[in-house]
């Protein structure tokens, strides 16, 4: 080879970063990521207007937990907002973002030319999903992080009482609501791996995203179905709205681990299959 | 039909190739034997083998449906052989892969973008793939790229913007990102304009020139023909001939065409021949076809003269490549199924 091309072939170490930045730089630069994100700070900010506007208190006692602590600590908009959002919102999204992965490019046809590259399958598969995850991560954040500042403009913050009854200043509640992010990050793992899996079957990203998402909602009504206890700790949805154990003094870790091993089984099963279908289809896309 | 009788006597052991002088033998760039690809119950590609000396420009030739693209896929691992192995540059298809590809650029079944990004972030997010190649030259790469294609006026241009052509010329850049010993080009001048078709072609030469290895495949011969100097045709999933441009003339046969006001006679002595003439728009021409081994235009220029026939032209041609094209893959519109 001559001297020049150093400059232009390097050898390559490990995962190879730039690809990873990449598919960042591209997941980032679509409008419809942004649109998505959009409608996600949307719901703590349209809780929050219209707890902010209705002074009627006839409504105390129903509505999603925590809506009525809003009034009297801002600082709870966030978590009504992600209970809001876990059921619907957030699959719905992770749906579009997981189900596009692969069938995305194999769609646009780009999928060919990352394979030639060579990008090698095995990584590109990694690399997608490592997308996917952080998008789980944004859009969990951007709920949370909305929520924490519409609820400090529109009503009184304060330190925060625990569903322990003990009481947090308000840096001690901002590491609680980070850690509240992760959780739900780690909750959504499982479905961004059926969405990966899913999405290297099909050239069609709607359908992908469609199945992953309508995937999330038959798994929260089995798991609404009392007739199917035994069934209950094997739905990647679970543990989805365990997240209180986060809000106790001290810290209850075991939801935390429960969720994590359960999503991290997902992940190894749908990963293997997402794995043992892309890495001999043929691409004809 | 005997002449596509004749032509599908491709031989199935080994590679039928009479490469260039300067090429020595088993330097091959690409190479397959008995390669084959199943779908359900049709064989689209049906044991092929192929033999693309390096430096040359080949061209792959054949109609629409008759296995190029899938063949190509195959090359570049994008789908797996049937059966039937394939050797690129020094590795295995697909087991090398990862030392083949980077040497390889491609553009398979035309161009694919991201619409929502620049013709500049496209390339830059296909160089982003290949781990091999260093970012800190990236940018160069990809703007001198965009340059060699034309591309560079428009290259901040969101791609869904682009026209069929300049999408066309974004995959030649793609495929131009680096130094390549070898180039798959399945229709490159697809969708662009005759100027766009001279830049490609003068593009594939300058590269050659360098070096380079250009596997070029299309279905249209004319192009072929003034590009390569090698080329093999396929036909319903086969490879119908492979050789020298020279040496597929050469299989064809030559044809006279005489003009004269004595059609009549001149019928006569040339079915006398052997020969099947015919007449052709105007009344005073004949053609036949030059099918009796070993009869020289020669000799039947004479035997005209002899039954006193007035010959006002007599012209003898040799076989043109596009006779042999439709001899091999059959006339009309039909798509290979």
């Amino acid at each position: 080879m001559p001297a020049e091309s150093t400059e232009i072939r390097i050898r390559a170490g490990g995962l190879g970063l730039t690809l990873v930045l990449s598919e960042i730089s591209v997941l980032f630069r679509r409008l419809r990521t942004w649109a998505m994100i959009g409608a996600l700070a949307l719901i703590p900010i349209l809780i929050a207007v219209v707890v902010r506007v209705s002074s009627d208190e006839s409504a105390s006692g129903r509505g999603p937990a925590f809506l009525n602590s809003i009034t009297q600590n801002g600082l709870f908009v966030s978590l009504t907002a992600l209970t809001v959002a876990i059921p619907l919102f957030l699959p719905l999204t992770i749906g579009v973002v997981a189900g596009d992965t692969i069938a995305g490019e194999a769609n646009l046809g780009t999928l060919r030319y990352l394979l030639v590259a060579p990008a090698g399958r095995i990584r590109l598969l990694l690399v997608k999903y490592a997308g996917a995850a952080l998008f789980c991560f944004v859009a969990t954040l951007t709920v949370v992080v909305t929520g924490a500042i519409i609820g400090a403009l529109l009503f009184p913050i304060g330190p925060v009482t625990l569903l322990s009854g003990d009481t947090v200043g308000i840096p001690g509640y901002f590491v609680r609501l980070l850690l509240l992010a992760l959780y739900v990050t780690v909750s959504l793992m499982g479905l961004s791996a059926i969405g990966l899996f899913i999405s290297t079957l099909t050239t069609i990203p709607v359908g992908a995203m469609a199945a992953t998402a309508a995937l999330a909602a038959v798994s929260q009504i089995l798991g609404a179905l009392p007739q199917l206890e035994w069934l209950h700790p094997w739905l990647f949805t679970n543990y989805w709205l365990g997240f209180g154990d986060l809000l106790r003094q001290p810290i209850v870790w075991n939801s935390f681990a429960d969720n994590a091993l359960l999503q991290f089984g997902y992940i190894a099963v749908f990963g293997t299959l997402a794995y043992g279908r892309f890495s001999t289809k043929d691409i004809l896309s | 039909m005997t002449a596509s009788a004749r032509a599908t006597r491709t031989p199935s052991a080994g590679p039928r190739v009479s490469a260039g002088p300067q090429v020595s033998a088993g330097e091959f760039a690409i190479e397959t034997r008995g390669l084959t690809k199943v779908f359900g119950r049709q064989k689209a590609v049906d044991g092929v083998d192929l033999a693309v000396p390096r430096g040359s420009v080949f061209g792959f030739l054949g109609p629409n449906g008759s296995g190029k693209t899938t063949t190509i896929r195959m090359l570049l691992g994008l789908a797996s052989a049937s059966s039937g192995d394939i050797r690129l540059l020094d590795g295995d298809m697909p087991n090398d892969a990862r030392a083949v590809l980077p040497q390889v650029g491609a553009l398979v079944e035309g161009p694919a973008i991201y619409p929502f990004l620049s013709g500049r972030a496209n390339l830059q997010r296909f160089d982003a793939a290949d781990r091999h190649t260093s970012p800190a030259t990236r940018d160069k790469r990809v703007d001198a790229a965009l340059e060699r294609v034309g591309l560079s006026h428009a290259a901040r241009k969101r791609a869904h913007a682009y026209s069929l052509g300049m999408k066309q010329r974004l995959g030649i850049a793609n495929a131009l990102l680096a130094p390549r010993d070898l180039l798959i080009l399945d229709e490159p001048t697809n969708g662009l304009d005759p100027q766009g078709t001279r830049e490609v072609r003068n593009l594939i030469r300058s590269l050659s020139d360098d070096g380079t290895t250009v596997f070029v495949s299309s279905h249209l011969l004319a192009e072929v023909e003034q590009m390569c100097t090698m080329i093999a045709i396929m036909s319903a999933g086969r490879l119908v001939a492979q050789g020298t441009l020279d040496e597929l003339r050469a299989e064809g046969t030559a044809h006279v065409r005489v003009t004269t006001p004595d059609h009549a006679d001149a019928h006569r002595v040339l079915t006398g021949l052997g020969l099947t003439p015919e007449r052709h728009g105007r009344d005073d021409v004949l053609t036949a076809e030059l099918s009796v081994p070993g009869l020289q235009p020669e000799t039947v220029n004479a035997a005209l003269v002899h039954a006193d026939v007035r010959v006002r032209g007599f012209e003898a041609s040799g076989a043109s490549l596009e006779d042999r094209f439709v001899a091999l893959t059959g006339e009309g519109f039909d798509v290979a199924g």
